[in-house]
C-alpha cells in the first residue's frame, strides 16, 4: 500500500507545483524555494513525519523534504549541543543532498560540454 | 490597428497551454518518481539490511545523481518541457539547477565563472530553507521544549 501512497503523494505535490507555475507568474525557482520553506513549516507542526510514515519515499523525493531535514537537524542539534546546535547542527541531516549535488555537478561539468 | 485590437490578435495567435494536460503529466511523472523511489528504498532495506534513514539518504543521492547526469547529457531540458513540475519539484530539479548553472558558466573561468555561479539557481532554495528552518527550530524548541 505504501507504493500507492508514495505515487499519490509525490504526484499530488508535483501537480500542485505545476498548478502554481501555470496560474501565477512565479518561476520554478520560486516554487522550489516555496516548497522547501513549506516543508520546514509542515515539519514544525509534526505533519511531515506523518507524511513520511504514510507515503515513504513519496514524501522524501520532493524538495520539501530538504526543509524537513533542515528543521529536524536544528532540533537534534539543540538537543545535543544547546544553543550552539542551531548553528553547528542545522546542515547535518541534509549534508548528503548538498554534498552529492556539489560533487556530481562539479565532476560532470569537467567532463561534459554544455549543449546549445 | 489600435492597442486593444493588437492585444486581441496576440491572444488569439499565442498557443494556449493546456493546463489540465500539464497537471496530469506532472502528477504521473512526479508520482512515478515517488513510486520508483519507494521501490528503491524497499530493496535497500530488505536486500541490503539498511536502516530507514540510511535507505532514504541513499535514495536522495541516487535521485541527485540521476538529475545531474540527465542535465550533463543535455536531455533534461527536453524532459522538463514535457514533464514540467514533475521533474522540477522532486530533488532532480535541485540537481538540475546546480549542474546547468555550472555547465553554462564554465567557459567564463573556474573562479569567476563556475565558482561564482554554481549556486546561482539553487542558492534561493538553500538560503530560504536554512533561514526558515533556523528560526522555526528555535521556535519549535521554545514551544515543544
Amino acid at each position: 500500500m505504501i507504493f500507492f501512497n508514495a505515487f499519490l503523494l509525490s504526484g499530488l505535490i508535483c501537480m500542485l507545483g505545476q498548478f502554481i507555475l501555470d496560474n501565477t507568474k512565479l518561476t520554478p525557482g520560486h516554487v522550489t524555494s516555496l516548497f522547501t520553506v513549506f516543508g520546514a513549516i509542515l515539519s514544525f507542526f509534526g505533519i511531515y513525519e506523518k507524511l513520511i510514515k504514510w507515503a515513504g519515499a513519496g514524501a522524501t523525493v520532493v524538495i520539501s523534504n530538504f526543509g524537513h531535514l533542515l528543521y529536524q537537524a536544528g532540533i537534534a542539534g539543540f538537543q545535543e549541543f544547546g544553543i550552539l546546535g542551531f548553528f553547528s547542527g542545522l546542515l547535518t541531516k541534509s549534508s548528503a543532498a548538498i554534498v552529492s549535488a556539489i560533487i556530481f555537478s562539479f565532476v560532470l561539468t569537467l567532463v561534459f560540454k554544455p549543449k546549445d | 490597428m489600435n492597442q486593444d485590437e493588437y492585444k486581441k490578435l496576440v491572444d488569439e495567435i499565442t498557443p494556449k497551454e493546456n493546463k489540465l494536460k500539464n497537471a496530469i503529466v506532472a502528477f504521473f511523472i512526479g508520482g512515478l518518481i515517488g513510486f520508483v523511489g519507494q521501490v528503491v528504498v524497499t530493496i535497500l532495506m530488505t536486500s541490503f539490511e539498511m536502516e530507514n534513514v540510511e535507505a532514504y539518504t541513499w535514495l536522495c543521492i541516487f535521485i541527485i545523481l540521476f538529475g545531474s547526469v540527465c542535465t550533463a547529457l543535455g536531455f533534461f531540458d527536453n524532459l522538463v518541457t514535457k514533464a514540467k513540475a514533475g521533474l522540477i519539484v522532486p530533488t532532480t530539479g535541485f540537481a538540475h539547477s546546480i549542474t546547468s548553472a555550472a555547465l553554462d558558466y564554465k567557459k567564463e573561468g573556474m573562479i569567476t565563472g563556475l565558482g561564482a555561479n554554481f549556486f546561482k539557481l539553487a542558492g534561493s532554495v538553500l538560503l530560504y530553507g536554512i533561514i526558515a528552518a533556523f528560526f522555526l527550530s528555535i521556535l519549535g524548541v521554545m514551544i515543544y521544549g
